[in-house]
């Protein structure tokens, strides 16, 4: 089936900056009710950029997969680069048709992501 | 009636079968399909008799009401309530445990009491209690069950005591179909002057219930999880407590006259029907209950424990697949919760809905019982009437598609 494509798959399976960042500047936590996907976001963040991060937690491939890739693809960004991407950055980078429901673990990661940058600049 | 053929009563499911890859519908336990005569009774009635019901002198409005109160009756009949008085038309189960909540919780339960629940129950028979119990200072007590998914009927009795004021309790887990020695459990609790709660949203449509004979309290149940509409659900309570709560809430009907500063309430079961009901969908449920009568539950019930018991059978030659949920099948309804080691259940959802089988998976409302099952998710199979042995190879297939994308290693 089309969702589970070999690059989601291979994410779900191998997933990269998988763990706990202990020296994160920021950590934060938050779920999708609809599965129960719980995901932890932590962030190390040095002169307005992020140098490193690393998630934790449990979910389906879609969420999980999303969560590796979206944080390979910020590690290195500014803050106000992360802040000025857009869903569509999310949908372009999975490359995979997804239904209505699975949006939501699909952008478990980066509305987390945007939620730890936000709350790190307040 | 046989319930062999009676898949061709419910449209949606033969307008799949005409295109040669019908969809195999396994939801069951989240809602049922409807058959052609609840939808039909549903337009009929827009187009042949509506108008508002209890207010309008004209004929169309005395039809409506009429039809609304004849559905009142057929509900009365198919739990054996003693009167009409008992049955109140709620959105639903959900609103219908509110109800008692915000009323007779709201009136009975104080500081140092006790409201007993199960760790089986759905978040809507879980949570306003949980909320009650916060708001009066009040214990909220879950009774636990053992590892098959059954309850502990001697840690439940050990937790009965003089301060338990309410239990409440399903007849049916809808996370893993565990059947609750309902009964006894009334039994038990009157011994303590406790009053019951049964939460029939799986309990009713699976098995049937006679509140007379079970000598319950309330019984909350849903339309849509027995071939009726959705937006329809009752409250069954005994007259007695009925008439000591205050109204749930207020507006057009509950009321018999209103003055400056002061109102009087309507007559059951009206004190706590405010407003305009779903009166369309009230009738279409009736619609529903005569379609379930040319049945019997005992039907039903053995039908959904026959197909548990085949489907276990094929998934028990499936490697490493994890079943919750009591191994004995004369303890469960047609409910059947699996995890696959290494695939998300959300994952195993999507495949089997593109190999055309749609089933439940998540949390199905029922946290504390999958924290206790020691998982966050399942994905899960519910059967009803007019499901057959057939759907159930179609979903094995499915399983088997979920090993074979994730390269499960067997």
């Amino acid at each position: 089936m089309d969702m589970y494509a070999e690059n989601i798959l291979f994410h779900y399976k191998n997933p990269l900056h998988h763990g706990e960042l202990e020296r994160a500047s920021i950590t934060v936590a938050d779920s999708n009710p609809l599965c129960g996907d719980k995901l932890e976001i932590g962030l190390q963040i040095e002169n307005g950029k992020i140098v490193d991060a690393m998630f934790s937690g449990e979910g389906c491939a879609i969420s999980q997969a999303s969560a590796s890739m979206l944080l390979d693809e910020v590690i290195g960004k500014s803050l106000d680069e992360v802040k000025g991407l857009e869903k569509q950055f999310v949908y372009d980078m999975l490359g995979v048709p997804l239904t209505t429901n699975r949006v939501k673990c699909a952008l478990l990661s980066f509305v987390i992501l945007q939620q730890a940058v936000n709350t790190f600049e307040s | 009636m046989s319930l062999r053929d009676c898949k061709k009563d419910f449209p949606l499911l033969v307008a799949g079968e005409a295109d040669g890859a019908g969809l195999v519908y396994l939801d069951n336990a989240s809602t049922t399909q409807k058959p052609a005569s609840v939808v039909a009774a549903v337009s009929e009635f827009y187009e042949t008799a509506n108008a508002n019901i209890h207010r309008g002198v004209h004929s169309l409005s005395e039809r409506a009401t009429e039809m609304f109160e004849g559905a009142r009756e057929k509900v009365r009949s198919l739990i054996n309530a003693k009167s009409l008085e008992e049955i109140i038309f709620t959105r639903g189960t959900t609103e219908a445990i509110n109800l008692v909540c915000s009323t007779w919780g709201e009136q009975n339960i104080s500081k140092g009491d006790e409201v007993l629940v199960t760790a089986l129950e759905h978040h809507s028979n879980f949570v306003p209690w949980q909320q009650l119990c916060h708001r009066k200072k009040a214990k909220l007590v879950i009774a636990p069950i053992h590892e098959d998914g059954t309850l502990d009927m001697l840690a439940f009795e050990k937790l009965l005591n003089e301060k338990t004021k309410l239990v409440a309790v399903t007849m049916m887990s809808n996370a893993i179909g565990t059947i609750v020695p309902i009964k006894k459990i009334v039994q038990k609790v009157k011994e303590v002057g406790a009053v019951t709660l049964v939460d029939g949203a799986q309990g009713v449509p699976h098995m049937g219930v006679d509140v007379q004979d079970l000598d319950c309290d309330f019984l909350a149940f849903s339309s849509h999880k027995m071939c009726g509409p959705t937006g329809v659900g009752v409250l069954y309570g005994k007259k007695a407590l009925l008439e000591k709560m205050p109204p749930y809430q207020f507006g057009g009907d509950m009321v018999k006259e209103v003055f400056d500063d002061h109102t009087t309430w309507n007559d059951l079961p009206h004190k706590f029907e405010a407003g305009t009901p779903d009166i369309a969908n009230v009738i279409g449920f009736g619609a529903a209950i005569d379609y379930l009568s040319q049945f019997s539950f005992e039907e039903i019930l053995k039908h959904d424990q026959d197909l548990v018991q085949y489907a276990r059978e094929q998934l028990a030659s499936i490697p490493k697949l994890q079943l919750y949920g009591p191994q004995d099948v004369s303890l469960a309804g047609g409910i059947i919760s699996f995890n696959i080691p290494g695939v998300h259940p959300h994952d195993v959802g999507s495949i089997m809905n593109s190999e055309g089988v749609a089933i439940r998976t998540g949390h199905h409302c029922a946290q504390p019982l999958l924290n206790r099952l020691g998982c966050n998710a399942t994905a899960r199979i519910s059967f009803y009437m007019y499901n057959d042995r057939t759907d159930v190879n179609r979903a094995v297939e499915a399983i088997k598609k979920v090993y074979e994308i994730f390269k499960v290693e067997v």
